[in-house]
């Protein structure tokens, strides 16, 4: 973390960015936050941890905009999501200066909480660099917790270490991937209708249409969205209608099809717990399938699937006529 | 007699029709004096590939039990591609749409020429008979809450 401090305090020194997009210590020690820091002082309170999980290359739209270099840290699969943003013009690769930073897997802290723990009140160990145990003092006491034990679902599945874009690199990463990001998929397949019908009312119920899923995802990017409400205040975020209401997975899933780089943003920020990379997954374990193996954000100049076509693709018939 | 009649089910069915050949293929099928149930109700539409995938959703949340697109063949399409850009969304749509446990067969996707007339109206018979063994559509319209 002091050596991400140090090259940004350098990279602003000699006037190479105008400001940093990097995390900030939150009011609780599970908590960072995005931030902007503008001069050298405010980076006394930059945080690089296993708690920022947070995709920061959205945040690139809005610093795309402003006068001078952005000096952004981007973790292995965020730089997916930066290449798709760059390939749909939405950010500018001039205005950013990325600093690719290394990733032992991000944690989850209702995993840490599920292990009996809380009244959480300080947490150590959380470095990129730290040990494989969290030392974690609560008002009841002290507990450890195996870091490799608290990984958010996505690191699991992680599509791999390798910064996809990046001016440098600074720090090491640990492989994380032991499961098959289809996995899940597949079990819900492997049910019956009936039993994914009430499977999916059960989950989607839950949904209190915070819209915290919409906002995170740096696919989600349009300036005009159809989820946006012309109402102010508390009641933007209540639902248009009952056609928003009932729809609004089935909708907000197929909207990032082709596009959705998988990072897993949605999932995490979800309050209610919603696995809504069942959604983005299922198109992807399609797509690939149905016309050939692709991943958003893996190459800028790659045409995605939904705006490409071949003369031998198959019908829609070919879902009811597979069984 | 009457009451028996009351309590049998007839299907809504919305068919989207592209303006070029579906269009004018259900036409045909009229002055031809071929006939498909009055229970279709189509919607004229400039190309396969206008019909967002929310129009499809649009439809069943109104009420509609079954939905059905209708376009130019496969490198026949007015706009010239348009109906392959099409092929590839309603395929992604009718499998999430079986992902998340609707029945399969209640959305299809035919591609029916101007010269097609006969087509048309099979198709629509078809397509309706399909849709009335499968009975109203519940599940679509309250994939949330309700249980
Ligand atoms: S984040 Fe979760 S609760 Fe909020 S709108 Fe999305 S699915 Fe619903
Ligand atoms: S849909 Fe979810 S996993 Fe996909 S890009 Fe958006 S936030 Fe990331
Ligand atoms: S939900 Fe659809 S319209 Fe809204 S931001 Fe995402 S892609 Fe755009
Ligand atoms: S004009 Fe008929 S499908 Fe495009």
């Amino acid at each position: 973390m002091q050596e991400l401090i140090k090259r940004a305090k350098e990279l602003l020194a000699d006037g190479t960015a105008a400001r940093v997009l990097g995390w900030r210590r939150g009011d609780l020690p599970y908590n960072p936050e995005p931030a902007f820091f503008e001069k050298e002082e405010d980076l006394d309170r930059f945080v690089y941890d296993g708690f920022c999980g947070a995709n920061l290359s959205k945040m690139m739209i809005e610093a795309s905009r402003l006068e001078g270099k952005t000096l952004v840290f981007l973790k292995p699969c965020d730089t997916y999501s930066f290449n798709q943003l760059l390939k749909e013009h939405r950010v500018d690769r001039e205005k950013a200066y990325i600093i690719g930073v290394g990733c032992r897997g991000k944690l989850d802290i209702e995993k840490i909480r599920a292990q009996g723990i809380s009244g959480i009140t300080a947490i150590s160990g959380a470095e990129n660099d730290g040990p494989d145990t969290l030392k974690v003092r609560t008002i009841y006491g002290d507990r450890t917790v195996n870091y490799g034990s608290a990984l958010l679902g996505r690191c699991h599945v992680c599509k791999g270490k390798e910064h996809k874009i990046c001016d440098e690199q600074i720090g090491r990463s640990r492989d994380t991937k032991d499961a098959d990001p289809y996995e899940e998929v597949r079990a819900v397949e492997a049910m019956t209708p009936e039993a994914r019908f009430a499977f999916f009312q059960k989950e989607l119920g839950k949904c209190i249409r915070c819209n915290a899923c919409r906002n995170v995802c740096p696919a989600c990017s349009c300036r005009k969205c159809v989820f946006d409400s012309t109402s102010f205040d508390s009641a933007q975020k209540a639902n248009v209608d009952s056609f928003e209401e009932k729809m609004f997975h089935i909708i907000r899933s197929f909207h990032v099809a082709g596009r959705c780089t998988d990072c897993g943003e949605c999932s995490r920020v979800c309050p209610q717990g919603i696995p809504l990379h069942l959604f983005n997954r299922r198109y992807i374990k399609e797509i690939n399938e149905l016309y050939g193996q692709f991943q958003a954000g893996e190459d800028p100049e790659a045409t995605s699937p939904l705006t490409d076509y071949l003369a031998e693709d198959p019908e829609p018939g070919i879902i009811e006529e597979r069984g | 007699m009457q009451v028996e009649d009351k309590k049998e089910f007839r299907p809504k069915i919305v068919a989207f029709c592209c303006n070029w050949c579906s269009y004018a293929g259900a036409d045909l099928a009229g002055s031809s004096r071929l006939s498909y149930p009055a229970d279709v109700k189509i919607i004229r539409v400039p190309c396969s590939c206008r019909v967002n995938p929310m129009f499809i959703l649009r439809a069943f949340e109104r009420g509609a039990d079954g939905v059905i697109l209708c376009g130019c063949h496969p490198g026949d399409c007015h706009y010239s591609t348009g109906n392959f850009y099409t092929r590839r969304r309603m395929t992604l749509l009718f499998s999430m749409l079986d992902f998340i446990g609707i029945e399969k067969g209640r959305v299809r996707v035919e591609w029916v020429s101007a010269a097609e007339g006969a087509k048309f109206s099979a198709t629509m018979n078809e397509f309706a008979e399909k849709i009335r063994s499968l009975g109203e559509n519940v599940r679509l319209g309250d994939i949330r809450c309700r249980s």
